[in-house]
């Protein structure tokens, strides 16, 4: 699975960067976490607010913090499909 | 409920410490200055909970994705108009000012439009809406609505009019957007649970800001002496509008810190128009939020931007001066 924190480095792009490492570990599944700061590939996905959360291709939200157990709930969603 | 109560009898219990705990003399410039610190914190931050969370609620309705397709191919004047007033219910953060603004013109939203958008978010918001009911009273609230909007509505119609996309950065039109993907629909508990991040959030993050201004008020209230302003921030003074916004536009404060401090100066004998232009230049017009900007836009357009608000500010500050 891979997941992708969208946003260009401010203080909620790291606390949703926090949140998903968690969720990972949580969850147990195997993923790939990446920060992606620059402009052109955040705007690839359509996301006009950061922080975003990218799972497998997929804007799950953005422009607000998701919680840990919302993000553990996408990656087991993720991981079944 | 237990709010409305304890906003009931807040004055009272000001009073009572301030005179009978702290046993000050009712004409003492320090009582002056506790009671008021000690009945406005807990007043404006009644205030700033309640309705921080029922935004957070209102603004769940607005996405931007929601926002852009509402404007994407308007018709410059209704555009504007519309642009303005999603600015007040739509999230925005000034560190998502560069994406929203790609997002916007690579999409068929006209650069006009788009300014009155980014003019009206930070300036027409919750927080100064608050303050200002709280500390100044229904009037200069909705005065400050409604003549936030029109600057935004006409500063974005005179830059859509003078035709300046050549000003914005060559790259941004060629820059791929992916279609966004909506967070579909939330229900109820997520509406309320988005209330209450938005008061964790944003109250969590003003709240130093409120006490330090009321403080700063509160010692202009107890201290200065009155119509010590009305000298140099009075109707009298004609050039006491552009000062005040040459002096608001690099200052760089949210609507927290800066509200009491007005308040104040208002007490004192400074005029309404001066303080409100000191006020929309001070929370409108931000220096960090420029330098964001300007990744997207070239210096002549900032400079349009800043020029044209300015100038929107300018004659307000005038109008209210001339009209109270």
């Amino acid at each position: 699975m891979e997941l992708k924190v969208l946003g260009s480095g401010c203080a909620k792009c790291q606390q949703l960067y926090a949140a998903a490492s968690q969720a990972v570990a949580k969850a147990g599944v195997q993923a790939s976490l990446v920060k992606v700061e620059k402009l052109d590939e955040i705007m690839k996905y359509g996301v006009m607010m950061t922080p975003a959360l990218v799972v497998n291709g997929q804007v799950k939200c953005s422009g607000r913090l998701a919680n840990v157990d919302e993000i553990v709930g996408w990656l087991s969603a993720g991981s079944q499909g | 409920m237990l709010g409305f109560v304890l906003y009931r009898h807040l004055e009272p219990l000001a009073n009572l410490l301030t005179y009978t705990v702290f046993g000050l003399s009712r004409e003492s410039h320090a009582a002056a200055a506790l009671s008021f610190f000690l009945f406005e914190v807990p007043k404006v931050m009644l205030l700033l909970v309640s309705v921080v969370f029922a935004v957070g609620v209102v603004r769940s309705f607005f996405t931007p994705e929601r926002t852009r397709r509402m404007l994407a191919g308007k018709r410059e004047s209704l555009g504007n108009i519309l642009a303005a007033l999603l600015g007040v219910v739509t999230p925005f953060c000034s560190c998502s000012a560069v994406p929203l603004f790609i997002g916007f013109v690579t999409t068929g939203v006209p650069l006009g439009v788009t300014f009155s958008f980014l003019i009206s978010a930070p300036m027409v918001n919750e927080v100064a809406l608050v303050l200002l009911f709280g500390l100044f009273g229904f009037k200069v609230a909705a005065l400050y609505l409604t003549t936030g909007l029109a600057i935004a509505m006409l500063a974005g119609f005179i830059i859509g009019r003078l035709k300046l996309e050549r000003l914005v950065e060559p790259w941004v039109y060629a820059m791929p957007v992916g279609a966004a993907t909506a967070d579909g629909d939330l229900g109820w508990p997520e509406r309320l649970r988005f209330g209450k991040a938005a008061v964790k959030e944003i109250v969590g993050k003003v709240w130093p800001y409120v006490v330090a201004g009321i403080a700063v008020g509160a010692g202009i209230h107890g201290y200065v002496p009155q119509d010590f302003m009305a000298a140099i921030m009075g109707k009298g003074a004609w050039w006491s509008v552009p000062l005040a916004v040459l002096i608001g536009v690099p200052m760089y404060s949210n609507a927290a810190g800066i509200i009491p401090v007005v308040q104040a100066l208002l007490e004192k004998g400074a005029a309404l128009g001066t303080v409100l232009a000191f006020m929309m230049a001070v929370i409108g017009l931000s220096l960090p939020e420029m330098i964001i900007l300007r990744k997207v836009l070239t210096l002549p357009l900032i400079a349009t931007f800043v020029g044209v608000v300015a100038s929107g500010i300018l004659i307000v500050g005038y109008l209210f001066n001339f009209l109270f």
